[in-house]
């Protein structure tokens, strides 16, 4: 019996050793996969360990950490939700984390959290540690103006420091309330995300930044710095007719309205970038060809991932466009499409005296002492790399000027602000085919003064809602915001140091 | 030799189980102390509690064995100490998590359990006696078996398995000490019929295979396991039944066919059980695949595993796991609650405990000085052996998880009086032979040994 007996132990023993050696196939080899499995509630638990730092605008936090006494330790609140939401995103259980939420997670845990504390030291030290602040260059009151221009209607407005790129208000209706997103009950976490989701009008969706829009008449920024570029000059007169007859194709370009633009003779570039004359753009984008056309939206950034914090969709013109094409391109028609960010940009260079400046809504990260730990993305953005400004000076200092009369005497009289400076280019942007019945989506693209660039789009609701009369008004009341505000952070910064 | 010198400082094996229980009971106490301490900073009163009832506990425990079986190895009790010990603490860390009171009453049962050993070593003197009752071991197996199934006192299905019966409002898994009663029957019955059952009458290629008809305890065995499978839903007692049935086979007849045999019939069987029920078919899609559906069919398992692997090498630290997230973390998957906490390392060492227990099990049976002893010894260590691989296999996906206690670490009073009464049946084994090694006269009741009446001569067996 003592073999047999010592042959059984063996086998038990064997079943042991497959014991301990799966343990540690799990424990040491599978470990990492395991801990940082998306199912695994113990990293979410740790990460809610975690005092998160808040988003800062001005003096006020948009989103912070509040303690509980349940499992989870913080609550993310949003005081000024559905303001803020598309910037800030939601913290969420259910649905992880967007926005800048996910965008600067880092910073606001104050490290890497892809990386599980593994053993009772760190664990221990992550108890009551706290993430970094997020200060944002998002002046609240412009933001507040911008909620409340745009109203009940759907749309996005941009606001941008065009000297640094810096966002001084990005606002995106409809919007959403990122609170019930990020409460710790996953049942009203998925029954507000399930409303959100039933919506037609997509409240999720950051029209800003992730939403593609034909431009319009307000492309013609981008034919008439090609024109400038060129060698043309403002004065330039062109045949001032109503309709051109585009080449290779019996569908020919009238007028918005119809008719001619001024007296049926001739026309100067300036007069008809002011009054957004369509037969003169068409005619000067086939002249100038598809290929200049092209070259100069990607010096403004066409076809190239815009730097940012957020994610945001690459405007886009086509390459090979052939003649019927490249006219319906240069009055912002056909496959062009653009982010309200973006043109928010385009204007920013021209008032920038040519230079794209990289957008950047983060102004610095502060640890919880309050001191700095790194300050802004900005600088410079070449696209494509290497070439310089989107125009040169004198043609960005001639769009400046054409783009004032647009609001002194053109199309974008609506947005004209006594005593300020504002310049501007309105678009209409038709959606569908021609002669279909979908509402234009109504542009306004400008600036006032030096210090801030805008732009404004506003998908219509009726066919008569042209940039002019719809987004125009809306900029206004933005940019009178804007500009007094900018009055007193100046004199606020030239009297003393400033304070964040 | 003075009494007090026996008792601690000697050199027989009680007075190493003196010094390896107080050793025990030191490592539980500390460990029990840093899981308050880790939990609220201070001393808690309920884990010092815990730790002076084990203390007592222990003591009893220590006084029972010098009583009733002074010669038993030394060694198991302070294992099954700190087995024990070990449970209390993590039933107790459970309790943490979830707000229940699991521990206070696993320390009620552990008392209750040590006693149930007293009282067992006390009153069974020679455990060759309990051989003659072969045949009611044989039925009260398959009473106990199928008791569950018994409406009136049924309590129905429990998380998927219907093991249970409840009376007067008690539950309790009769399967537990059908364990102990089916080794001692089979032993019995071994020992009668090793003999005929080792000669072999048949070639089978290589193999000496018995006639058929001998062959009947190997179908019998199959029978059972199937009924505990199909009736009780219960694949992890099917296995735990069979593969007892087979070591004790192969080593009453030393017939290499018998295992062989056994395996085949278990691929078979398992093949059958595959196709005939869904409930095992489940078990064996969530072992394939646990990520296919993570948060419904195999939360259990996928939970288990997320433990471990974020325990990782050195674990998260006492009271610093999550047992909240983990299903039945009191009872079946008490093991993956110490292995988040205290990682690969205490683990291996809980694993380590349980196999220097079952080497001494084996070795009471290599060591054991009549057949059926030899036979129960090994028996029972087998049983134990293979339900600490089938749950731990189980919570670790090396084998299908099924539910099973983690003996003397899981919460439940069944299982922990039934490990108790293994442990006091090999005691008493181990207490014979190197009683009669020895050379020692006593009986090995010196209580009882006034009063009690003379049972005879063991009888002798025909080896």
């Amino acid at each position: 019996m003592n073999t047999t007996i010592k042959r059984v132990a063996a086998v038990v023993l064997g079943l042991f050793g497959a014991l301990f050696i799966n343990l540690n196939i799990i424990t040491l080899l599978q470990a990492d996969d395991l801990a940082n499995h998306p199912a695994n509630r113990r990293l979410m638990v740790r990460e809610y360990e975690i005092a998160r730092g808040p988003i800062v605008v001005g003096e006020h936090a948009i989103a912070l950490s509040t303690p509980t006494e349940g499992e989870l330790r913080y609550l993310r609140t949003y005081p000024e939700g559905p303001r803020y939401a598309h910037l800030t995103g939601y913290y969420s259980l259910v649905l992880q984390r967007s926005g800048l939420e996910a965008a600067v997670n880092e910073q606001l845990t104050g490290r890497p959290t892809e990386v599980v504390a593994q053993n009772l030291g760190d664990l221990l030290g992550t108890r009551d540690r706290a993430g970094n602040a997020v200060v944002l260059t998002i002046d609240p009151r412009i933001q507040a103006a911008a909620e409340a221009a745009l109203g009940d209607r759907q749309g996005a407005i941009v606001v941008l420091d065009p000297q640094t790129g810096a966002v001084l208000a990005s606002y995106s209706n409809p919007t959403f309330d990122p609170n019930p997103l990020s409460s710790h009950d996953p049942s009203a976490v998925v029954r507000s995300w399930d409303e959100l989701l039933a919506r037609d009008d997509n409240p999720l969706v950051d029209r800003a930044l992730r939403e593609l829009y034909p431009p319009g008449s307000a492309f013609k920024m981008i034919v008439a710095a090609a024109a400038l570029e060129h060698g043309m000059i403002p004065t330039q007169l062109f045949a001032d007719q109503p309709f051109y007859d585009v080449p290779q194709t019996t569908a020919d370009i009238g007028n918005y309205g119809g008719g001619v633009c001024a007296t049926g003779q001739t026309i100067s570039l300036e007069d008809a970038f002011r009054l957004s004359c369509n037969t003169v753009f068409a005619r000067m984008g086939v002249d100038l060809g598809a290929d200049a056309l092209v070259a100069q939206a990607e010096r403004f950034g066409f076809n190239f991932p815009v730097p940012f914090e957020l994610p945001v969709v690459a405007s886009s013109i086509p390459h090979d466009l052939d003649v019927p094409a490249t006219a319906q391109s240069a009055i912002g028609q056909r496959d062009v499409r653009v982010t309200t960010l973006h043109m928010a940009m385009i204007a920013a260079a021209i008032v920038n005296g040519g230079e794209m400046m990289r957008p950047h809504v983060v102004d610095s990260i502060r640890n919880p002492e309050g001191g700095r730990v790194r300050g802004s993305m900005g600088g410079r953005w070449e696209a494509p790399p290497g070439v310089g400004r989107a125009v040169s000076a004198r043609t960005a200092q001639q769009l400046r000027r054409m783009m004032v009369s647009v609001v002194e005497s053109g199309t974008g009289s609506r947005a004209r602000i006594p005593g300020i400076e504002v310049g501007g280019k309105t678009g209409t942007a038709q959606t569908g085919l021609t002669g279909t019945e979908n509402p234009p989506v109504a542009w306004f693209v400008g600036f006032a003064r030096h210090d801030v660039a805008i732009a404004v789009t506003v998908p219509g609701n009726s066919a008569r809602d042209t940039g002019g009369l719809v987004a125009a008004p809306i900029a206004r009341d933005v940019l009178e915001v804007a500009v007094a505000t900018r009055n007193a952070s100046t004199s606020g910064r030239t009297s003393g140091p400033s304070t964040p | 030799m003075t009494t007090a010198d026996r008792l601690a400082f000697g050199q027989g094996p009680r007075a190493i189980e003196a010094r390896l229980l107080t050793g025990a009971v030191v490592v539980v106490v500390a460990a029990g102390t840093l899981l308050g301490w880790s939990v609220d900073r201070d001393l808690p009163p309920a884990g010092l509690i815990t730790g002076i009832a084990l203390a007592a506990i222990a003591v009893v425990a220590h006084v029972a064995v010098r009583a009733t079986a002074p010669d038993a190895d030394g060694a198991v009790l302070p294992l099954v100490m700190l087995l024990n010990g070990f449970g209390l603490v993590f039933i107790r860390r459970v309790d943490l998590a979830t707000g229940d009171g699991l521990a206070a009453a696993q320390t009620v049962w552990t008392a209750v359990a040590v006693g149930a050993m007293g009282l067992a070593l006390l009153f069974l003197r020679d455990i060759r006696a309990l051989g003659r009752y072969q045949y009611t071991l044989g039925l009260a197996t398959i009473v106990l078996l199928l008791l569950p199934l018994f409406e009136p006192i049924s309590a129905g299905v429990i998380n998927g398995a219907r093991l249970w019966v409840e009376v007067f409002g008690m539950r309790f898994q009769p399967g537990e000490v059908a364990k102990i009663t089916m080794v001692l029957f089979l032993a019995a019955y071994l020992e009668r019929n090793r003999q005929l059952l080792s000669v072999a009458t048949q070639r089978l290629g290589p193999m000496l295979v018995p006639a058929a008809r001998h062959l009947a305890p190997l179908l019998v065995a199959a029978g059972v396991a199937l009924v505990i499978t199909a009736g009780l839903r219960d694949l992890g007692s099917a296995i735990l039944v069979f593969g007892t049935v087979v070591a004790m086979l192969y080593v009453a007849t030393g017939r290499v066919a018998y295992p062989v045999l056994g395996g085949l019939a278990f691929i078979v069987g398992t093949f059958v059980v595959y196709q005939r029920f869904a409930h095992v078919r489940r078990r064996f899609a969530i072992w394939i695949d646990p990520w296919a559906d993570v948060q419904d069919a195999s939360y259990q398992l996928v939970q288990s595993l997320f433990a471990l692997g974020t325990g990782g090498l050195t674990g998260t630290g006492l009271g610093f796991g999550r047992p909240q997230d983990i299903p039945f973390a009191a009872t079946d998957a008490v093991f993956v609650v110490a292995g988040e906490e205290l990682g690969l390392l205490g683990a291996t060492g809980l694993l380590i405990i349980f196999l220097l227990l079952v080497v001494r099990g084996f070795r009471i049976a290599q060591t054991a000085h009549d057949e059926f002893s030899t036979l129960v010894a090994l028996g029972l260590t087998v049983t134990f052996a293979l339900q600490t691989f089938v749950i731990i296999g189980g919570l670790t996906r090396l084998v299908p998880l099924t539910g099973i206690t983690l003996p003397f670490v899981s919460y439940g009073g069944s299982s922990l009086l039934a490990n108790y009464l293994i442990i006091a049946l090999l005691l008493r084994i181990s207490d014979d032979s190197r009683a009669a090694a020895k050379g020692r006269k006593e009986p090995a009741n010196r209580w009882l040994a006034a009063t009690d009446t003379p049972h005879g001569p063991p009888r002798e067996t025909s080896a």
